[in-house]
């Protein structure tokens, strides 16, 4: 089961190391895990997606909580929440391609932030499974390079978080 | 001129900061090995009224504090130099990150200009580090040292405890700030949960009342946190029998009617049969290891459990709790005999007993050997426990948890849960520091002894009079002792008499002295004495001269090669699946 933790911590050096190592030494293997300031520049937020079995991922959270250095840790598994992840897509382009891609582009509601002579790329926002399917529609027309962010979240409730600034 | 000049700032240099502040925080004794990125330290120590014990090595170091912590309650300081000095406190670290015992460790470093350059004898100390210290630091500003080295103890010794490092550069010992105070300790992610939920105390008490087999099962942190008068007084009020694990020994007395021993792969019979019956495990601060448990699928298969620490982590980890409390051993205690009921248990310690009597704790005395268990009980006998024993690891450390009936806490000191060999005789050494009034005993095997034996010269030289009792059987007798039952007397690289890794030899190779090395002549080639003996009428009189001796001895105790420790629960076999009980 795909999770998402999102850990509030204090913005100091190494503790992106001590987070991770909580997952790296039991084994888990991270799938993305984006990292920044928080309106407290004392403080920052890394949102964490794995993939694991519950007990392992409750004692993984209960780790997590231990460390000196982290604040609160957050599991958005049931949560109401909105999660985002933005992508750029460098897709081969040819004058022949360039009117349907575009078009993809726009259904998508996708951005082109740069085109050149053979290639574009293009900047997506958006759940997995809205990026996935754009993936899935440019990659026949080549896909030279793609970048991830990771996936962010944020809970739908009203309640800023302790501390959240 | 400006106001602010006119008041001369005073200046200190990071490691004056760093001596100013031991000494604030009443550090008396420190244990360490100097080396080039320390040298500034040193140099401020060389001043100071702190008794420094330089060991022989880093490891004699940290173990050391760490003995001197188990044994006073108080934290141990080690101090080593960057690189390798780290990187030997590494195995003595993560020995009293796993038995959660306050330690700061002091490491240099090199100049913060140089860090990440591979620099001669740097080492990312607490990237090495990170994984088995409660917390640690690299100090990259001077303005903020202060304030570390605060933090530091604070966490080592609040909470669960745990080893602190602190990495210091070079540079930052020999640069100045005027920032030389900390200021209140305030870490958002460390509010460390002391008092239990008392919803959930209540609930526990009800449970109790209404148990007909309850167990305490009582752990560490009852040491830790000086619980165990309150032990006794909540096991006695519901009359419920005790058992601890390996840490826990001397949480509760070993002679109180109460007892069972320790449980777990080698506890007692009737401790293991009491858990796998009981309706009701009481757990306080025990964490439920998998030596104590045996298999996990099967442990304790009827008993509702009531968990009871101070790491919320360990709470249902390795078991499933139906009641958990996360708060300090002492204070849940406290509560938790406001609320409790008296209870009779009449049938249940009537079962027990009767247990206790049927499969007692039982050795053969040998002729032309020395029995091991007997040694324990002479040592035990003749201080009338008022001593502090540490161990090794293996099998004399097993004999020690069997047969000396611990009933003060603070006087084991064994490595219980990372299993380090060469702990115990450093550990000694701290412990005679910290409690001088004391006999203290290391008691060692063969193997063991000689992970750390250089720290002899440490011991003849502060004139740290540490009884060694070796029971010498020439083998790594616990790894032997699972090859003889479970790999079919294969007994590869175990025998210490040839060393060979197939020593079909080695059993015809008969004691004394055809061994390597002579400890007798070991002792005194580093000072100390020497006593040898070969038989069990030898015991008493050996540990009375010894004791009458005022510096370090060792006893050689040539025991049976092929003596074993039982009761024994297989690795990962039910509580039950007991071999040997009867030997």
């Amino acid at each position: 089961m795909k999770r998402i933790i999102s850990v509030l911590v204090e913005n100091k050096f190494g503790v992106l190391a001590r987070v991770s190592e909580i997952f790296s030494s039991r084994g888990f293997n991270i799938e993305s895990l984006s990292v920044g300031e928080t309106l407290d520049s004392k403080l920052s937020r890394i949102t964490i997606v794995v993939e694991g079995d519950n007990v392992v991922f409750e004692e993984i959270k209960k780790q997590l909580n231990k460390l000196i250095n982290v604040i609160k840790v957050r599991d958005f598994t049931g949560v109401d929440h909105v999660e985002r992840e933005m992508v750029l897509i460098k897709v081969n382009l040819s004058r022949k391609t360039r009117a349907e891609l575009m078009e993809i582009v726009n259904i998508f509601r996708a951005k082109i932030v740069d085109v050149g002579k053979d290639a574009m790329t293009v900047e997506i926002t958006g759940r997995d499974n809205k990026i996935q399917a754009f993936i899935e529609l440019v990659k026949p027309f080549g896909i030279v390079e793609i970048v991830r962010t990771g996936k962010i979240a944020i809970s739908r409730n009203k309640k800023k978080e302790e501390n959240n600034g | 001129m400006n106001k602010e000049k006119m008041i001369d700032k005073k200046k200190l240099s990071g490691a004056e900061i760093l001596i100013k502040a031991l000494k604030g925080k009443d550090i008396k004794v420190i244990f360490g090995y100097p080396g080039g990125a320390v040298i500034d330290i040193f140099n401020l120590l060389y001043d100071t009224d702190i008794d420094f014990y330089l060991t022989r090595h880093e490891q004699g170091a940290v173990h050391a504090a760490d003995g001197y912590a188990r044994a006073s309650g108080k934290p141990g300081v080690c101090i080593a130099t960057s690189g390798p000095g780290a990187t030997n406190l590494v195995t003595g670290i993560a020995t009293a990150y796993m038995d959660s015992i306050p330690i700061v460790a002091i490491t240099g470093q090199v100049p913060t200009s140089l860090i990440g350059n591979d620099a001669f004898q740097e080492v990312d100390t607490t990237g090495i580090t990170r994984a088995i210290t409660k917390h640690n630091y690299l100090v990259k500003d001077i303005d903020e040292f202060a304030q570390i080295i605060e933090e530091a103890f604070y966490i080592a010794t609040t909470g669960r405890p745990g080893p602190v490092l602190i990495d210091i550069p070079k540079d930052i010992q020999q640069g100045k700030t005027s920032k030389i105070e900390s200021g209140p300790i305030n870490i958002p992610g460390y509010k460390p949960t002391l008092v239990g939920n008392m919803k959930q105390i209540k609930k526990a008490a009800e449970f109790i009342e209404k148990a007909k087999k309850p167990v305490i099962y009582a752990g560490g942190g009852i040491i830790t946190s000086g619980a165990s008068e309150l032990l006794i007084k909540f096991a006695e009020k519901i009359n419920t029998p005790v058992t601890t694990t390996l840490l826990g020994l001397g949480g509760f007395p070993g002679t109180h009617e109460l007892f069972l021993g320790m449980l777990g792969m080698h506890g007692t019979q009737y401790a293991n049969y009491a858990i796998m019956e009981s309706d009701l495990i009481i757990a306080i601060g025990a964490r439920f290891d998998d030596r104590v448990t045996g298999k996990i699928s099967e442990f304790a298969p009827h008993a509702k459990i009531i968990h009871i620490d101070i790491d919320p982590a360990s709470v249902g980890k390795n078991v499933r709790v139906d009641i958990p409390i996360v708060g300090d051993a002492k204070l849940v205690l406290k509560d938790l005999l406001k609320v409790v009921k008296p209870k009779k248990n009449e049938d249940w310690l009537k079962v027990v007993n009767a247990w206790k009597e049927k499969y007692p704790l039982r050795y053969e005395k040998k002729p032309n050997v020395v029995s091991p268990q007997y040694v324990v009980e002479c040592i035990r006998d003749i201080t009338k426990g008022n001593a502090i024993i540490a161990t090794e690891v293996g099998q004399n450390q097993m004999w020690v948890a069997q047969y000396y009936k611990f009933d003060k806490p603070r006087t084991l000191l064994t490595s219980g849960g990372l299993g380090t060999m060469g702990y115990g005789f450093p550990a000694a050494i701290g412990a005679k520091i910290a409690r001088p009034e004391l006999p203290v005993f290391d008691i060692a095997g063969d193997g063991s002894i000689q992970m750390n034996i250089q720290e002899l010269a440490t011991a003849v030289t502060k004139n740290i009079g540490v009884k060694i009792v070796i029971l010498n059987n020439g083998y790594l007798g616990m790894v032997r002792q699972w090859q003889e039952l479970f790999y079919n007397k294969r007994y590869a690289a175990t025998c210490l008499k040839t060393g060979a890794l197939n020593p079909n030899k080695c059993k015809k190779v008969e004691m004394p002295l055809e061994y390597s090395p002579d400890f007798v002549k070991l002792a005194e080639a580093y000072g100390a004495t020497g006593i040898r003996i070969y038989k069990n009428e030898e015991v008493k009189g050996a540990i009375k001269k010894a004791l009458e001796i005022e510096g370090p001895v060792i006893i050689d105790c040539i025991i049976d090669s092929e003596e074993n420790v039982f009761p024994m629960v297989p690795a990962g076999a039910s509580l039950r699946q007991m071999i040997g009980g009867m030997a």
